[in-house]
């Protein structure tokens, strides 16, 4: 799974949809892989400005990434290449492959596996 | 034909074996292939986008929206969501791109508002119409996954479902919660009354640029070729505003004429008939 993609996720229980703790999704155990893709500087421009930096400082800093710079570039910062890039390797190159993911309100565990969360909830939680 | 979802829930339908010849099928690849491109062309997207694959299975859709290339605004993300294990295994094997989800789309859409550009989504949604345990009801999975998907798209963002639906009451069953949900809804057949006929479920989210275009399939149609539009909509609003209002002169009239008809005796029409009398002092 992508660093973009948990950008986006919340907790699925019915519970957490208010609360602001459900979001972001923090990692555990997690076991990281680097895969090569295809830089493409117009789909990171056009993400970053739907991203949200502090959740995406959260989960660096869980994964262990330090370098991310604290607040969100703007304006002429998004031309400059090695930022994108650098952003590139971290949102779309490198993917969690096992571990879990834990929701800081309900503390439901979401497993991880073969870098695919299982997100199936009983349905007494929907 | 059989249908599929009659006979067992997608979980346990799509399993190693069905997976397998599924997407190893030719001809399933090619139908599967000409509507995920159709679905392209309907959501008609410029810039490489993030979309969500609601049912992606084992990706064949996916494949082609990392394929797209950059001259026609491509290659886009994609995030897949699907219920049976079985086709996301197939999935990992064929090494697709996309960011796999093992859930269930009838217990909503686990993403934050504004997360997507679009969503597609190939011969999945009618399965929400089957209720596999007594605790939930097709119509409560319709709302959780319309109203989850609703949210988790941007503003000005379409959706395009393309969907197998048993009967006519589960097409308006579908149609009616996407309307519901706030979606301006509208449904595209392809080669309709023969026997591969396909409907396109499109739905858009209000705001953005398709606003000035009447904000609904409409506008989203609006420079294909060969689409007729058969508003049902807008016809039921006009034989409304038709039907005369009880008092109104147009009604005076058509009640005296119906009297005359009959042999009564009816006072002569003129200019002052239906009119209101003037205040009393």
């Amino acid at each position: 799974m992508k660093v973009l993609t948990v950008n986006f996720l919340t907790c699925a229980v019915k519970t957490c949809k208010t609360s602001p703790e459900a979001f972001p999704l923090h990692f555990r155990d997690a076991e990281l892989a680097q895969q090569d893709l295809e830089f493409n500087p117009e789909f990171i421009k056009n993400m970053l400005l739907r991203l949200d930096w502090n959740a995406f400082r959260v989960t660096t800093s869980e994964l262990g990434f330090s370098t991310i710079p604290a607040e969100k570039p703007e304006g002429d910062a998004l031309n400059d290449e090695t930022l994108l890039r650098d952003l590139h390797k971290v949102l779309l190159e490198t993917q969690v492959m096992e571990g879990k993911l834990v929701c800081g309100h309900c503390a439901h565990e979401y497993a991880i596996k073969e870098g695919i969360a299982n997100f199936l909830l009983p349905n007494h939680l929907v | 034909m059989s249908r599929p979802e009659d006979s067992l829930p997608p979980d346990l339908f799509y399993n190693d074996l069905e997976s397998r010849k599924y997407t190893t099928s030719s001809r399933i690849r090619n139908i599967q292939a000409s509507m995920t491109n159709r679905a392209l062309e309907l959501l008609d997207l410029k810039h490489p986008s993030f979309i969500l694959d609601v049912g992606c299975g084992s990706g064949l859709s996916g494949e082609i929206l990392s394929g797209v290339p950059p001259e026609e605004g491509g290659p886009h993300e994609w995030v897949g969501m699907d219920i049976s294990a079985s086709m996301l295994d197939v999935a990992l094997q064929r090494d697709v791109e996309g960011d796999l989800f093992l859930a269930d789309i009838g217990q909503g859409v686990p993403f934050r508002p504004g997360s997507f550009d679009a969503a597609i989504s190939i011969s999945a949604i009618q399965w929400l119409c089957n209720a596999e345990s007594s605790d939930v009801s097709p119509e409560g999975r319709l709302t959780r996954f319309f109203g989850g998907l609703y949210a988790s798209l941007r503003r000005g963002g379409r959706a395009v479902c393309q969907f197998y639906p048993k009967n006519d009451a589960q097409r308006m069953m579908i149609s009616a919660a996407a309307v519901r949900a706030g979606f301006g809804a509208g449904i595209l057949e392809d080669d309709p009354g023969t026997k591969s006929a396909k409907l396109y479920l499109v739905l858009t989210v209000g705001g953005g640029e398709l606003e000035s275009q009447g904000g609904d399939i409409t506008g989203v149609v609006k420079g294909l070729n060969g689409v007729d539009i058969v508003d049902a909509r807008r016809k039921a609003e006009n034989a409304r505003r038709k039907e005369e209002r009880k008092g109104s002169k147009a009604w005076i009239m058509k009640k005296k004429d119906q009297l005359e008809k009959k042999g009564k005796i009816v006072k002569p029409s003129s200019k002052y008939t239906g009119r209101r009398r003037g205040p009393k002092f």
